[in-house]
């Protein structure tokens, strides 16, 4: 009798480590297949539209931009909390009061603005999220409170209150009391880089932090504690390192990028606070988080693959009229795929041949 | 005649290591068969074998003279084996009789097992209240338990792991009592240990494993223990070398009236501990493990917070210092676990240099890690210790565990600390390395540091320390210097009895 067994492997596979990601990958494609089989779609036609079709153009690749920067960001902030064991799981609030601290700070002094006025909305942005950020974080350090719990519950206070916001005191005057704000004036809104595309300022920005942050990670001593604290709590503790200093420091940066993540999209391809700011940029930013293994580079690759996923269910529900759903299901089935993926980096498939001495 | 147990050519391999090789082994009835050598030497793969945890990948397994494939501990019960653990496995917060009946293969009434049980013990001469909650039992009497267990299902073999390393010199005594009681009855029992005075006074015959290999079977009583370390060893072992100290510097740390509450579920509340140590003493702490050892170092090190004035290091109030503060004015720590608590295990020695080192030899150049200084540390640490490695960018659970041991004793000693706090040095570590650790403990005592070693294994502590001190239950016994206290009246401290000691003790 011959069956497949998993083994242990003796030490961790580095190569496998790597692997994992693209294999996830490639079975998320054929799933891919079958889907668009069963819906009745030819599976080439649907992967080129869903996969190749948006990014085939400049203004295309432009879209790329805008959309895997928000996640890359938020990914990059996330990643350095979970490295730590502190998993903040509500970015998507900070990202929404970083847009209503960076959005009205713009909505304030309307219609004026100068070349401050850009990096002010950031550091509000960043304020922003970080205040939000700061409610588990004070709660964990003080009660011992679970932030899995308390960041993601804040996220629905957050939607909550930006409906408030644009309801209310943010909502343009001259609107129809249609809920949203006014249109900010050009000093407010992040300058296009390239012409003929949305690509703006934001995709430099996030591009600047993560070659910061990977510094930060690889040379200094913050980087190295936030490693060993989440590694092993009792040499963090041996080596003196303080964990409530680390768990604050992790919450505020991620909660902080989150926030400019928030106002680069109200700044940026938004132009404007709406009611529904984000497509769970803050939710999608977790997976780009382990599927780029908590690297920033790998939190690059993996930030523009996802943002492809966004990109691809647009353009199928516009060419083929498939279901938006279907990007929700993409991105599912590649987490999906990569956490059975890693299983093979701490073990190997074996076939084993079962003889029937053995069993006796 | 049949011999109880037999074992031939038996061999297991885990991935990456030939845990057994080729292992022949015989127990006759009544005899007391000792299984001998070093921590790696695969003696603990070798009984989970013949209890049924583990199969062999070949060989054979004879129950009196029947070949057994032995597919589970219930299985091994059934023939009449029982085992005693080195870790136990009874639930803290049940009563005695009721661990006992939840390790049953069959449902048993308990009143009637609460009869059987008062009947053995009394026999054997094993007091024990059934009706008692294991978390009030010392460990010896835990043992007790597990080996009452045991004697319930009238076992022909009793294999006994490291029976006595948590157990005071008399307890032991009387443990020895009831294995040759047991033995005379007919019982085999398998005894596995690396102490050669035990197993000379107690075995009539010894098997010696190194490496995974049987390397031969021999009479004790007819061989010193030298002879025996040696091929348990596979080398000569130079003990440490040291001097008579008559005086002693000036007081490096005093810890007075140190309480601290445990904040574990079972653990031991220090109870106003005092002591002092001066430059180029050496302090041991003997004790059974589990009476707040583990305590007493986090308070030590700066890992829990304690009152200011309750530990003073070199003049300075510091009980409120966090570890790295504490490393500042002069103090290195080893910590009893290796890996998770004195590296991290998946981080390169390179890093683990950084981990404690980064104060005291200047590896940080404003907040960034000066890569090259640290992987020049790392250097130094492996040649000097002889730390054998695969690169200083290979990770410190890649090492084994001697070898990691003699790097984390190296990164704190080639720090110059005027106090080193080191927990077990040894654990775990072979005789060679173990030898060099003691060497450079004594080295570092030699240049004037002061130094306090904990340590269960007393061998240890008669080898390097100037003074000895006893902690029982949480609180510290007077210290004695160590020439001027015996064996024994160590062992009576670790029972928590103050012996009628023919010396004073130590107050300066």
């Amino acid at each position: 009798m011959i069956s497949l067994k998993l083994e242990a492997r003796s030490q961790p596979s580095d190569k496998m480590r790597y692997l994992s990601p693209l294999i996830a990958v490639v079975l998320t494609l054929l799933s891919g297949i079958v889907l668009f089989s069963l819906m009745g779609t030819s599976p080439w036609e649907g992967l080129y539209v869903f996969f190749i079709e948006p990014v085939s153009s400049l203004y295309g690749l432009g879209e790329l931009a805008v959309k895997a920067t928000p996640l890359i960001l938020i990914a990059l902030g996330l990643s350095i909390g979970f490295r730590a064991n502190i998993w903040n799981i509500g970015a998507e609030g900070q990202l929404i009061l970083g847009a209503i601290f960076g959005g009205s700070l713009a909505l304030w002094i309307y219609p004026d603005g100068n070349i401050w006025l850009i990096p002010s909305m950031i550091v509000f942005g960043a304020l922003g999220g970080m205040l939000w950020a700061a409610i588990p974080a004070f709660l964990k350090t003080r009660f011992n409170t679970n932030e899995i719990l308390t960041s993601l519950m804040l996220t629905y206070v957050a939607i909550l209150l930006l409906n408030y916001m644009v309801n209310g005191p943010l909502r343009d005057p001259s609107g129809y009391n249609f809920p949203e704000s006014r249109m900010f004036q050009d000093a407010a809104l992040l300058p296009i880089l390239l012409e003929g595309t949305r690509l703006n300022l934001g995709s430099l920005v996030t591009l600047m932090i993560l070659i910061g942050l990977w510094v930060m990670l690889s040379k200094t001593l913050i980087g190295f504690q936030i490693r060993v604290v989440g590694q092993a709590p009792d040499a963090a503790k041996y080596a003196g390192f303080n964990h409530k200093k680390i768990i604050w420091f992790s919450l505020m940066l991620s909660g902080g990028l989150a926030g400019i993540a928030g106002m680069m999209e109200v700044s940026g391809p938004i132009g404007q606070i709406l009611p529904s700011i984000s497509p769970g940029y803050g939710f999608t930013a977790i997976i780009v988080a382990f599927l780029g293994r908590l690297h920033p580079v790998g939190i690059l690759f993996a930030g523009l693959i996802m943002a492809i996923s966004y990109l691809g269910g647009e353009s199928a529900q516009i060419s083929l009229g498939l279901p938006m759903a279907l990007t929700g299901v993409f991105q599912g089935l590649l987490l999906f795929f990569l956490l059975a993926a890693d299983v093979l980096i701490r073990y190997r498939i074996v076939l084993a041949f079962k003889s029937k001495a053995a069993q006796v | 005649m049949t011999p109880r147990l037999q074992l031939k050519q038996i061999t297991k391999a885990f991935p990456g290591c030939l845990a057994n090789d080729r292992v022949d082994l015989k127990i006759q009835p009544g005899e007391i068969h000792a299984l001998l050598g070093e921590n790696g030497a695969g003696k603990s793969t070798l009984v989970k074998m013949i209890y049924g945890l583990m199969q062999p990948d070949s060989g054979q397994i004879f129950w009196q003279g029947e070949e057994v494939i032995m597919q589970n501990p219930k299985m091994a019960r059934s023939l009449g084996i029982g085992m005693v653990f080195q870790h136990f496995s009874l639930f803290e917060a049940m009563t005695v009789l009721e661990n006992i009946a939840v390790g049953m293969d069959q449902a048993v009434d308990l009143k009637t097992l609460e009869k059987q049980l008062v009947e053995i013990s009394a026999d054997y001469g094993l007091q024990i209240d059934p009706r008692k909650a294991i978390h009030d039992l010392s460990v010896g009497e835990r043992q007790r338990v597990e080996i009452l267990r045991c004697l319930l299902q009238q076992p022909k073999l009793l294999i006994m792991d490291e029976p006595t390393s948590v157990l005071t010199p008399q307890e032991v005594e009387k443990l020895f009592v009831t294995l040759k009681r047991l033995a005379s009855e007919g019982v085999s029992i398998l005894y596995i240990s690396h102490k050669l005075d035990e197993i000379k006074t107690l075995c009539h015959s010894a098997t010696i494993l190194r490496g995974g290999r049987f390397i031969e079977t021999l009479d004790p009583t007819q061989e010193t223990p030298a002879a025996m370390a040696q091929r348990m060893v596979g080398e000569k072992i130079t003990p440490p070398k040291r001097t008579e100290k008559t005086a002693y510097g000036k007081e490096i740390i005093r810890v007075q009236n140190l309480s601290v509450e445990s904040d574990q579920p079972f653990g031991n509340d220090l109870k106003e501990i005092s002591f002092q140590i001066r430059e180029g003493e050496i302090l041991g702490v003997a004790g059974i493990a589990g009476n707040g050892q583990t305590e007493l170092l986090e308070a030590l090190s700066g890992e829990v917070d304690t009152p200011i004035d309750s530990i003073v290091i070199q003049g300075r109030p510091s009980g409120n210092l966090p570890s790295n503060q504490r490393r500042m004015i002069g103090m290195a720590y080893v910590p009893e676990e290796r890996l998770g608590h004195g590296s991290v295990p998946d981080e390169s020695l390179h890093s683990n240099a950084l981990l404690s080192g980064y104060q005291a030899k200047k590896l940080l150049n404003r907040g960034f890690i000066d890569h090259k200084k640290c992987s020049d540390y790392a250097n130094h640490i492996c040649d000097k210790y002889k730390v054998k490695q695969s690169g200083i960018n290979s990770a410190a659970k890649s090492l084994s565990g001697g070898n990691l041991q003699k790097f984390i004793v190296g990164r704190e000693i080639e720090q110059g600390p005027s106090l080193l706090i080191a927990a077990q040095p040894t654990w775990g570590v072979d005789a060679g390395a173990a030898a060099a650790i003691h060497q450079s403990i004594i080295d570092l005592a030699q240049k004037n540091s002061a130094v306090l070693v904990l340590s269960q294994d007393l061998d240890e502590l008669f080898a390097i320390c100037d003074a000895i001190c006893v902690i029982y239950e949480g609180r510290l016994s007077a210290t004695y210097p160590i020439s001027a206290i015996s064996r024994e009246e160590i062992g009576l401290l670790m029972g928590g009895i103050t012996p009628p000691l023919s010396t004073p003790a130590q107050t300066a």
